[in-house]
């Protein structure tokens, strides 16, 4: 297929961007979106041009270092998937197809389309994790009985690989689903009940600092999670924020 | 606690606390005035009630005053924080792919309602502090009309056809409106899916019925009179 791109393109972190339009011919619909990506700086790099900057790593739909918004979505058109996971199959030959890094004061432009999501990594710091020794006495994780059912929601919110799909999408740029998936993982299991308090405070005070909106449920960062994340996180780590409070 | 509400969650819970109170004051609102349409007698003698008795005037309703203005007051405080959190907008924005039009026009159904309200104070509730906070006259009752005024007044607002209209368009926004905030507030204080869906049913007939109850009032008052 035939296709028109009008992609982002950014020198650096301090210089003004623009749209700029490019033509890639004979894509196979089974290629990747970055597979297409790659076809496209190969174009460009034979003609002596810059080649568009982008992130990827795995390739494989789980290191969510692809930070595009694709006509108009994170990810693109597809559901549960990341870029590398999008086939152009869900393009027509001819179509014009717009694509920009993920958008947020909080997420700025380093390169086209790669963007600095050390805002996450800095609320991950602030209470994502639990203080456990691991000296080599540490406790077999399987001697504590855990509920089948509070077993698989922290499984699930673990699932999180903190993409920033969810504040890409998000009308306001609220990072509310990725904080909400990070205490749910910890807030469900024992392990992670002796610093609740703290981690709910101390990650929602991060995520506050760091300039993202406020979450007003128009539940996008839901449809377009490339993991499945449920708004039920973002109600639990209300709940957990409310019960430090008080 | 104080902290908490300084906080982004604690925002969103106050603009739901503040929400649920205003639900609530509109099916109160909504229940009088129903009663204009079936016995003009006991509209008046509930009208004449709530306008003078003194828990209704000095405690309720400032702190009604008080929960309108600050809803909407931080409702645009959170919007200009949400603009400012994405100070570039996208070139193709496909919103309609994982989102509702009322949930994501929350602030221009909310401004169409601030809209309303100015108007339907100047219809109401501006003569009504005259009257009784500045002309000191609170028997409820006016020359040339027997018995109490309020039945009187309500329909004397509804003869105007642009008024009319004015009033089905602020409750069709006021509808979409609640159509999102109704759920969205319940998810503020942390409801769970599973109870938000059950709710959801309860949220949907809220927002059809109440908005059309006033629309019929209006209309019904409008072509009886």
């Amino acid at each position: 297929m035939n296709l028109t791109l009008k992609i982002w393109r950014q020198k650096d972190s301090k210089t003004k961007g623009r749209m700029v339009d490019y033509k890639v011919t004979e894509i196979s619909e089974h290629m990747s979106f970055l597979e297409m990506m790659d076809v496209l700086n190969e174009q460009l790099v034979n003609s002596g041009e810059d080649p568009v900057a982008f992130d990827h790593d795995c390739r494989e739909g789980i290191c969510g270092m692809c930070s595009m918004y694709i006509n108009g979505e994170a990810h693109g058109p597809d559901r549960g998937v990341t870029t590398c996971q999008l086939h152009m199959r869900m393009f027509k030959d001819g179509d014009t197809i717009t694509i920009e890094p993920f958008r947020a004061t909080a997420f700025p432009v380093l390169k086209d389309l790669i963007v600095d999501r050390s805002s996450f990594d800095r609320i991950q710091h602030a209470g994502g994790y639990i203080s456990v020794n691991t000296s080599g006495n540490t406790q077999d994780a399987n001697a504590i009985p855990i509920s089948k059912h509070a077993a698989d929601e922290a499984m699930d919110a673990a699932t999180c690989i903190g993409c920033g799909a969810c504040v890409a999408s998000c009308k306001n740029s609220s990072a509310m689903l990725f904080v909400g998936a990070k205490v749910s993982q910890y807030a469900l299991l024992p392990q992670g009940q002796v610093e609740a308090a703290d981690r709910v405070k101390n990650m929602v005070a991060q995520m506050d600092l760091e300039g993202f909106g406020n979450c007003t449920n128009t539940g996008a960062c839901e449809i377009e999670c490339p993991k499945g994340i449920s708004l039920e996180n973002i109600a639990r780590m209300n709940r957990e924020l409310m019960k430090a409070s008080i | 606690m104080g902290g908490f509400f300084k906080s982004s969650i604690g925002r969103k819970v106050a603009m739901a606390l503040s929400a649920f109170f205003l639900m609530f004051f509109l099916l109160q609102h909504f229940a009088i005035n129903i009663l204009s349409v079936f016995s003009p007698e006991l509209f008046n003698e509930v009208s004449h009630f709530m306008g003078t008795n003194p828990l209704v005037q000095f405690a309720l309703q400032p702190v009604l005053i008080f929960g309108v203005v600050f809803h909407f007051i931080m409702g645009f405080v959170l919007e200009i924080k949400n603009k400012n959190a994405r100070k570039i907008a996208y070139v193709k924005n496909n919103g309609a792919a994982n989102s509702s039009w009322m949930s994501r026009n929350m602030i221009y159904s909310g401004l169409a309602i601030l809209a309303f309200i100015v108007l339907h104070f100047i219809d109401f509730w501006f003569p009504e502090i005259n009257t009784k906070y500045i002309q000191g006259d609170w028997s409820g009752t006016i020359e040339g009309v027997e018995g109490f005024r309020y039945y009187e007044e309500l329909t004397h607002k509804f003869v105007s056809p642009i008024r009319v209209g004015a009033y089905v368009l602020a409750f069709v926004f006021l509808a979409l409106h609640l159509l999102h905030g109704f759920t969205a507030a319940f998810q503020s204080m942390g409801a769970s899916t599973i109870r938000k869906k059950r709710l959801q049913s309860i949220g949907k007939a809220y927002s059809i019925i109440i908005p059309l109850g006033f629309i019929f009032i209006a209309l019904y008052h409008h072509f009886n009179h």
